[in-house]
């Protein structure tokens, strides 16, 4: 059985790296990315997993990382927009005017790149249902829906 | 409570106690004006007043503007229709999707040092000046780019908090970072507004007389709200032509969070309440919505309600605005259309303006310097926070030195002690103040680049044009030297050299602007007004009372156009921020005053999927002193939006809806009479 | 950030998971279980919650298993909602967790975490109810099964150190006439203001509720009264009003005579659908 009783170094795989990181049990994923592994993509919006901001891929499913404790992580493969180079979906987000104050792209980003890789074909249901998860205060969301619809029907 | 790490200091504030000794609460600027309404600050009397503001003590007025123009007893004798509403909404946030946050540290030396997601990093130098007593020369403020504002970041609150503590803990750095909630309601929000409009036109569609009351809740302390009240008043009539106006507008302390600025500054709230009596007006006199704006549309040659007389250069063309609108919105097919199946398509329209009301003394600065290699390095103090200032800026100077936008860098980071102030990036005034200052700027680089060029050339250095990064003879462009070679001073082949680094320095200061006069409210409050006309069209339940915002248009006439694609997106961002508000963004409150919806999971707005078609279309009246014919724009696209919505709904529903937000329930109680 | 510490177990099966409960309980130290852990996270961050232990149960293997099993569709509490509403095995059970939250959040809330929280609303009971459900229970001693209607009363009536294994269905009702509406203040993400859910069974209309009270329930009561004419099933709304376990919830989603108002129409809605008429 896994037991992590107070304050201890545990593994987890990151953008394809194992890296090792000081955590409390009760720290989440996303303060220790941003602390430890100085990934500050993942941004804390709310903290309280309410606008996406902090979205990273765990197993290619957009999760949360306010609301996922570090140590659920071991054993998982986690992705941060660190993790991406040069995808079409970011490109897009260029082409497209997409981003504004650019505060919630690397969430928006991550949950793009999770829906286009397990639906590669998405029908706009299914592009509304997970683009509904991430806030936008800038863009009124117009420029967002022409880059994933720019990639998805490519 | 200052601490050593984020986890300290939670556990430490759990060990807080705090016993409430509850006082009588003012829960709207109604109440906070009735007969012996408690006082939420009873010494207002003895307060310091730092700008032009006229509060009334022993009341909770802190700032009564008032507007008097024309004459009323004549406008009242020509009006053969008359109409009078009530409008309440109440206040609301900016969530930008940054919280706010703050580092202070002072140096050993004194000097302080604060890092800050500021819209205004020279206000708070300036604050922190004034308050504390510091020279503003030890004091540097630095701003990076920031993750949306929308006026919000304009506060000056954190900064003034973290330096104390720094102080407290002899100078080390302090951090304090906003969590969602405190961002919402310890840092200051949006105004709430109650207003009464009363409008009276002559049978031909011309109104002769305005009558207005606007109650600001500015919660519990003043601050921009004051200011908000003051611009609401200049501006308070719409963009229409009425000859006489009464205005009482009045910045009401409640105990709500306090406000400061927010996208519109004050324009998004006090539009609701005139585009709703203009809609009841036209019905009333049984003319057609879109013929009422027309008939009344201010133009070049009338004056504002502070008798400001409009000309082709400082104002845009509502009219063409309207006209467009009415267009692509397909208006003769009819406002409201029964679809079947208890569904109604219902189209509402509202017209806006906005000026940029700035001090009269707003100023901005820009430096260009060059690299070796003949790219320019642009230095300002607009802050980026999002609306693509810096790309704006940089084609600005692109365009004047002819220079491709790939060799033109803007400095991104705001630094008060290296770049020159910019007044603060708030009021759509970026593009006018820095662009004329970047113009500035490149004129005078243009100017000694000339100087150095005709002497190599031999000629005189109106003989000389530059573009290409190359000084060339206008009659012969096959002799001319690259700036390369003068920008950094010329060498000659012997070796003897001349001039010296190019420094290019334009500044740019707001003119002919006033304050306004206490009893007329005559004056000057800014130097443009950017103009235009909305419409909404909304899929209405007539069973349900729930609704589909189908198609958000706006025709808008900010001038010249300098990055399509941004003005553009940035107005569809704020057309989506209308519709957000009006639909239901809120704060709510419980009789105590307390905030029941203080985070993103209860405050709700909009998401993707909920967003309508939008069409955006700009109307290029150009600004007579704005750089390249620009005016301002980043604020506009949310202004008409709300009061849009209204009309729509209004139709819709064909009932008079006067509150915000416009939730299902909302229509549902003012169509069905249901009382709470 | 959550401000207390608390240790981590993550057991491999049924029997690690009890002993460990056991262990620490008598350290003198408060367990709970966890499985998503979305809202434990969020009350715990606001102090509305204290512990000094958590049993993560997503690596028990009985945990995690969705699929059927004979007769059975077993939905173990550690599924996910997404792993839910992506599947075709349940659909009425796939729209209802595909309602809750939002999508990113859904590929962390699992099942038994939404049952057992405190939140209210927990959507995605109803079509367990509805469907005659059966709780998989550890129990301290070992495993029992109990049916979910016998055991849910406003929350899952657990002792102290049971937890939550599975949920089963019986195959049959999965293909029954359903109906599951949604409605809230406004904007599609949102807590309920009122949720309908209903299927047919035997000719007879059997309707659940979320939002409406401050608890989700299954309305007995109007399973047995149902007039069947002309094969159309009547109901009566002021019966449903009258049968309703509780008064109606007021608050900042609406008031009550709105809850009311919405609930007429969407009953209204949802029995049109089954073959019924709301009067």
């Amino acid at each position: 059985m896994l037991e992590i009783k107070g304050k201890s170094i545990i593994d987890i795989n990151i953008n394809g790296t194992i890296k090792s990181v000081m955590v409390r049990p009760a720290d989440t994923l996303l303060h220790v990315i941003r602390n430890q592994l100085g990934l500050t993509g993942a941004k804390n919006g709310c903290e309280n997993g309410d606008c996406d901001g902090c979205t990273v891929l765990v197993d290619d499913w957009p999760v949360k990382s306010c609301l996922m404790l570090a140590v659920e992580a071991i054993g998982h493969k986690i992705v941060t927009i660190e993790g991406l180079k040069n995808e079409p979906i970011q490109n897009a987000f260029v082409e497209k005017f997409a981003i504004q104050c650019g505060y919630c792209t690397p969430g928006m980003i991550m949950n793009c790149h999770g829906l286009i890789k397990n639906f590669p074909n998405a029908t706009g249901k299914i592009i509304e249902e997970w683009l509904e998860s991430n806030l936008c205060r800038c863009t009124g969301y117009h420029e967002i829906r022409e880059a994933i619809k720019s990639v998805i029907n490519r | 409570m200052i601490a050593e790490s984020e986890l300290e200091a939670s556990r430490a504030v759990e060990m807080i106690k705090v016993e409430y000794d509850p006082l009588p609460v003012i829960n709207s600027p109604g109440d906070a004006l009735k007969q012996g309404a408690a006082l939420v600050h009873e010494n207002l009397g003895n307060y310091r007043i730092m700008k032009a503001c006229t509060p009334v003590p022993g009341t909770n007025n802190a700032n009564h503007v008032k507007i008097r123009k024309g004459d009323m007893t004549k406008g009242w004798r020509k009006s053969e229709v008359i109409v009078e509403e009530d409008f309440f909404l109440p206040q609301s946030d900016h969530i930008a999707m940054e919280t706010r946050s703050v580092r202070a540290e002072i140096r050993p030396d004194g000097h302080i040092i604060i890092h800050s997601t500021s819209q205004g990093p020279y206000i708070i130098r300036k604050k922190l000046s004034r308050h504390f007593n510091i020279d503003t020369g030890k004091i540097t403020v630095h701003t990076p780019m920031v993750g949306g504002a929308f006026g919000g970041k304009a506060a000056v609150q954190l900064e003034m908090i973290a330096y104390l503590a720094s102080k407290a803990v002899d100078g080390k750095e302090v951090i304090i970072v906003n969590s969602r909630e405190e961002d919402m309601i310890s840092s200051p929000c949006r105004i709430g507004l109650e207003a009464k409009v009363k409008l009276g036109a002559s049978r031909d569609g011309k109104i002769r007389a305005a009558e207005i009351t606007y109650l600001v809740d500015t919660g519990a302390y003043s601050d921009m709200g004051a200011v908000i009240t003051k611009s609401i008043a200049s501006d308070c009539t719409g963009p229409y032509n009425i000859e006489n106006v009464w205005c009482d507008s009045m910045c009401v302390y409640t105990n709500h969070p306090y406000v400061t600025s927010f996208r519109g500054f004050g324009h998004l709230e006090y539009t609701i309440a005139i585009e709703r009596t203009m809609d009841k007006l036209a019905h009333a006199l049984g003319i057609d919505p879109i013929e009422l704006r027309l008939k009344n549309a201010i133009i070049p040659g009338d004056t504002t309600p502070t008798q400001v007389e409009l000309t082709r250069s400082n104002i845009g063309n509502l009219p063409e605005c309207i006209g467009r609108l009415k267009d692509v919105m397909n208006w003769e097919e009819g406002q409201r259309i029964d679809i079947g199946n208890n569904k109604v398509r219902a189209k509402g329209i509202a017209c806006f303006w906005k000026t940029s009301s700035t001090p009269p003394d707003a100023a901005s600065g820009a430096v260009i310097t060059f690299s070796p290699d003949g790219c320019a390095n642009l230095s300002i103090g607009a802050v980026e926070l999002g609306q693509g200032s810096k790309t704006t800026l940089a084609q600005i100077l692109a365009e004047k030195l002819r220079l491709d936008i790939s060799r033109i860098n803007v400095s991104i980071d705001v630094n008060t002690q290296d770049n020159l102030e910019h007044w603060k990036t708030v009021a759509s005034s970026t593009t006018y103040m820095v662009g004329n200052a970047v113009i500035a700027a490149a004129e005078d680089v243009i100017e000694q680049i000339k100087a150095i060029s005709s002497i190599v050339l031999r000629c005189e250095a109106k003989d000389i044009e530059i573009a290409d990064g190359k000084a060339f003879l206008k009659n012969n462009p096959k002799k001319y030297i690259d700036i390369t070679e003068v920008i950094h001073g010329y060498r000659y082949p012997n070796g003897n050299s001349i001039g010296g680094q190019i420094i290019g320095r334009g500044s740019f200061i707001m003119r002919h602007l006033s304050g306004m006069d206490k009893e007329t409210g005559k004056g000057t409050p800014g130097p443009l007004w950017t103009i235009g006309a909305q419409g909404i069209e909304v899929e209405f339940d007539t069973k349900e009372y729930t609704y589909e915002v189908v198609k958000a248009n706006s025709a808008i006439d900010a001038g010249k156009i300098i990055n399509p694609m941004a003005a553009k997106g940035v107005t569809m961002g704020g057309m989506a921020m209308g519709l957000s508000i009006a639909s239901s963004e809120a704060f709510i409150y419980n009789d105590m005053g307390v905030i029941l919806n203080p985070n993103l999971r209860t405050y709700k707005s909009i998401r993707f999927g909920e967003e309508p078609e939008y069409l955006v279309e700009f109307i290029e009246t150009p600004e007579g002193d704005g750089p390249y014919g620009a005016r301002g724009l980043g604020e506009h696209g949310l202004v008409g939006i709300p009061g849009a919505l209204l009309n729509s709904l209004s139709i819709a529903a064909q009932a008079d809806l006067n509150r915000l937000p416009l939730t299902p329930e909302t229509i549902w109680r003012t169509k069905t009479g249901e009382t709470i | 950030m959550i401000g207390f510490d608390f240790d981590y177990y993550k057991p491999n099966s049924i029997e690690e998971a009890q002993k460990a409960y056991k262990d620490l309980k008598s350290q003198g130290k408060v367990a709970i279980y966890y499985s998503g852990g979305t809202e434990i996270i969020s009350k715990a961050r606001v102090n509305q919650i204290h512990f000094d232990a958590i049993i993560d149960i997503k690596g028990i293997p009985e945990c995690s298993i969705y699929g059927f099993k004979e007769d059975k569709l077993i939905i173990g509490a550690a599924t996910t909602l997404t792993q839910i509403s992506d599947s075709a095995f349940f659909p009425l059970l796939s729209q209802s967790c595909r309602n809750t939250a939002d999508h990113t959040a859904r590929d962390k809330i699992t099942i038994g975490g939404n049952i057992c929280g405190k939140i209210i609303y927990k959507e995605p009971l109803l079509p367990l109810l509805l469907s005659d459900g059966e709780a998989v229970i550890s129990d301290g001693e070992g495993v029992k099964s109990v049916p979910l209607t016998q055991i849910f009363d406003k929350e899952l009536q657990l002792e102290e150190g049971e937890f939550l294994i599975q949920i089963t269905i019986n195959k049959e009702y999965i293909f029954l006439p359903y109906i599951n509406i949604k409605k809230t203040k406004q904007g599609k993400v949102d807590y309920p203001l009122v949720t309908v859910a209903s299927i047919k069974k035997d000719n007879k209309i059997r309707i659940a509720f979320s939002g409406l009270c401050s608890y989700p329930f299954r309305l007995y009561e109007i399973e047995d009264n149902q007039n069947n004419i002309n094969n159309e099933i009547k109901i009566e709304f002021n019966n449903i009003m009258d049968f309703l376990p509780s008064p109606i919830m007021e608050d900042i989603l609406g008031t009550a005579e709105y809850r009311k108002f919405v609930t007429r129409n969407t009953l209204d809605e949802a029995l049109e659908k089954l073959g019924g008429v709301l009067c």
